[in-house]
């Protein structure tokens, strides 16, 4: 039991996190252009 | 400290502007990198960001610089460019974007409280069990609150106008599920079914989100070849200064200069200069039209041969382009009357399950049954029967679909494109543009020799000409090499002129009037003369296409503006009756005979004429080459120089409402297995749970095998 109060908050807690990153992302425009994403990293020349 | 010498900062900040212009060149890797690294190269360009789905490039330049500087600049990096207008902010980005959101908050959830809910199946009791349940009421309830959000205001939107549809029983199912399970859980009860309500949610949104994915993707591809009739112009002053105006901002009997390669920006009449004007976007003519001083011009005109100056006689709203937009639109209302394939079955789905719902409460109530009991079974009904696997029928099937068309160059619309197409009965064919390839293309290239082909290639490819560059074209194709010419120049209104080793050659108007053909130029090396003809060639599969057509059941038919004389050879070419001289709302009113002797119209067309039409029609296709205005309505664009993307559209949307139904069907299977064990109230959580996931997968599963229709 003692277990279960500390294992639960933390999947919560890293389930919360990964959600927060997606948002992040997706708010940053990650998501606005994905053939452009898939191409970018073919290129040579390392911008941005 | 060197380096920052060399390249001093401009003292003051000068404050940035964001342009955007389509570039439909973009292609891969190297196409970003030159644009990219190339753009800021030019003095007043800070920065450049290329969108590669839209096609479409961001560019922060000093405000000093107008569009076609932006244009030439991007020409020089040897990328043709359109200026857009401003996006402004885009509302289905955002829809999407929103979806996307409640789609992530309703995974998270679905993981977790499946986790909890796992342990309760294998067998937690007591204060655990107690403890499982208020976390993931904890969880579920926000979450049902956030991610529910698009499906309880749509069906909210449909309750207030006395209609229903598909997103009903799913609020109905989802919040009396939630409901339930916190009364189960304030009360210390055995069964909360959040697991089941939090995974609905899920499924459905990821039905949603393909859908506006989808949807985005090939909106986007529309918007990229969308060119604007024209961001501006140069507006000639008093003093016979220049200044650079947007459309909106010209006025009549304002002067303005158009150079040759630029459009129009407003209605007007020629003053001074002597051109030649590409109206095909009006008329659908490939033949470019001579305009003198005097002469009445379009806006979205292109000027072709040399630099023109106009009179404003109406811009903006009054331009003859804005009165077809205003047709358009009245003609476009009747469609969105269309009652989707999912709602129409909702129609029907969703009293018959709340009925059930509804009489199972009432006999286990008078079968003697506590309150609490017959609720909770009355709920079940509910739970089990929601449309999950009916929410998830048509877009699992449409996605698939659209996927398939798209790898075949056709781009979906709408989403319920596919249904209306499935169902069209006739289809009406504009001629030039659409059947034809709406260019010229030239004639006996055969009878010249290798000599006079190169320096043909070399004298067409001086010039922006219509003829010119079907010429290149045309000669490029064949793999023929420019020769080196001296001397050459372009006479406005003439042609072109050069030396070959010393000997006068020229690519010319024809000095004597052509009877045959109205199409066509004169070559002369010394003293040979050759006059080039050219033809508006037919798509090379029109008439299998239409013959296909015939064969799925379609009647077919030809309308055009053109003259009947001119139909006569495509006519008997596609065994199709053709009707000539229909303007724009002759074609309307023809589509409104149609409808009312009960035909579905399939309208497929190119021009601006066209686009009351494409409005009109219960389906509407338009080729990649068309004017802006028909791709916008039109649901479907296909690209290339083929009509067979007509015939695989209808045959693949046919597959996919066929799918669909199976889906509906196997839906409704698992209901008659599944609703009996709910009425009897032999349904727990974990057997709830594991039915949605099931069906879900069933039908996903046979979308699939769409994945093959655009074959």
């Amino acid at each position: 039991m003692t277990g279960l109060a500390l294992l639960i908050p933390l999947a919560l807690l890293c389930g919360l996190v990964a959600l927060g990153a997606f948002f992040m992302a997706l708010r940053s425009g990650q998501y606005d252009d994905l053939d452009g994403a898939a191409m970018r990293m073919l290129s040579d020349t390392e911008d941005d | 400290m060197a380096t920052r010498a060399l390249h001093p900062k401009p003292a003051a900040p000068v404050e940035m502007r964001e342009s955007f212009l389509a570039v439909p060149g973009i292609h891969c890797a190297g196409c970003i990198a030159k644009v990219e690294n190339g753009l800021p190269k030019v003095i007043g360009i800070e920065s450049a960001r290329v969108n590669m789905g839209a096609k479409r490039v961001a560019i922060r330049h000093d405000p000093a610089l107008s569009p076609p500087d932006l244009k030439a600049a991007l020409a020089r990096l040897g990328f043709e460019a359109e200026p857009l207008a401003d996006p402004g902010i885009d509302v289905a980005a955002a829809e999407n974007r929103a979806v996307l959101r409640a789609l992530a908050v309703a995974g998270f959830a679905a993981m977790n409280i499946m986790l909890l809910s796992v342990s309760i199946w294998s067998g937690a009791e007591g204060a655990t069990r107690q403890m499982f349940h208020w976390l993931s009421a904890l969880i579920a309830l926000p979450t049902v609150a956030y991610a529910g959000m698009p499906f309880f205001r749509a069906a909210w939107a449909a309750l207030r106008q006395g209609r229903t549809n598909m997103d009903v029983p799913i609020s109905i199912g989802v919040l009396l599920t939630t409901g339930m399970s916190l009364y189960e859980t304030v009360t210390g009860g055995a069964h909360a079914w959040f697991d089941g309500a939090v995974m609905l949610l899920f499924f459905l949104l990821a039905g949603r989100c393909l859908d506006s994915m989808m949807r985005g993707r090939a909106r986007a591809g529309v918007a990229a070849l969308l060119k604007q009739t024209a961001p501006g112009a140069l507006v000639l002053d008093e003093a016979g200064q220049s200044l650079w105006t947007k459309a909106d901002r010209l006025r009549p009997t304002m002067r303005i200069l158009v150079a040759a390669g630029e459009r129009l920006a407003a209605d007007g009449r020629g003053l001074s200069g002597d051109s030649s004007l590409d109206i095909s976007f009006l008329t659908g003519e490939s033949a470019p039209v001579r305009v003198h001083a005097g002469d009445a011009v379009q806006a979205g005109a292109l000027n072709i041969d040399g630099p023109l100056t106009v009179e404003v006689v109406a811009a903006g709203a009054d331009t003859v382009i804005a009165d077809i937009a205003r047709l358009m639109e009245e003609a476009g209302q009747g469609k969105s009357r269309y009652v989707r394939l999912a709602d129409r079955a909702a129609r029907w789905y969703a009293p018959c399950v709340h009925l059930l719902a509804a009489m199972s409460f009432i006999v286990w109530i008078i079968a003697g049954a506590g309150l609490h009991q017959a609720l909770l079974i009355a709920v079940s009904v509910l739970l089990i029967t929601c449309p999950c696997a009916l929410g998830l029928a048509v877009p699992a099937a449409q996605v698939v679909v659209c996927g398939a068309l798209m790898r075949k160059g056709v781009l979906v619309k709408d989403g319920s494109a596919l249904e209306r197409l499935a169902e069209s009965t006739e289809a009406v064919f504009d001629k030039t543009g659409t059947l034809t390839l709406g260019r010229p293309v030239p004639r006996d290239l055969d009878r010249l020799d290798a000599e006079d082909r190169s320096v043909l290639l070399a004298l067409a490819q001086a010039s922006r000409h219509p003829l010119s560059i079907a010429l290149r074209q045309a000669l490029e194709a064949e793999g023929v090499r420019s020769a080196t010419l001296d001397a050459i120049r372009e006479v406005p209104g003439e042609g072109l002129f050069a030396d070959r080793r010393g000997v006068p050659v020229s690519l010319a108007r024809p000095r004597c009037p052509n009877p045959l053909s109205e199409l066509a130029t004169e070559y002369c090396h010394g003293e040979e003369v050759h006059l080039l003809t050219f033809t508006d060639a037919l798509r090379p599969d029109a008439a299998e296409t239409l013959a296909a057509l015939r064969a799925a059941g379609l009647l077919t038919l030809i309308a055009s503006g053109d003259r009947p004389k001119a139909l006569e050879e495509i006519a008997r070419a596609t065994g199709t009756t053709a009707i000539g001289r229909l303007r724009p709302a002759d074609k309307l009113a023809l589509l409104d005979r149609l409808k009312a002797q009960g035909q579905k119209v399939l309208m497929v067309g190119d021009g601006l004429n066209d686009g009351p039409a494409l409005a009109a029609g219960h389906a509407s296709m338009a080729p990649a080459s068309a004017s802006d205005a028909s791709q916008l309505t039109a649901d479907i664009v296909f690209m290339g120089d083929r009509l067979a993307p007509v015939a695989i559209a209808l045959r693949a949307a046919r597959r996919m409402v066929r799918v669909v139904k199976q889906n509906f069907a196997l839906a409704i299977g698992y209901n008659l297995f599944a609703v009996p064990l709910a009425i009897a109230g032999k349904v727990t959580p974990l057997v709830a749970a594991v039915a949605m996931s099931v069906s879900s997968l069933i039908v996903v599963a046979n979308a699939l095998r769409l994945n093959e229709s655009a074959k």
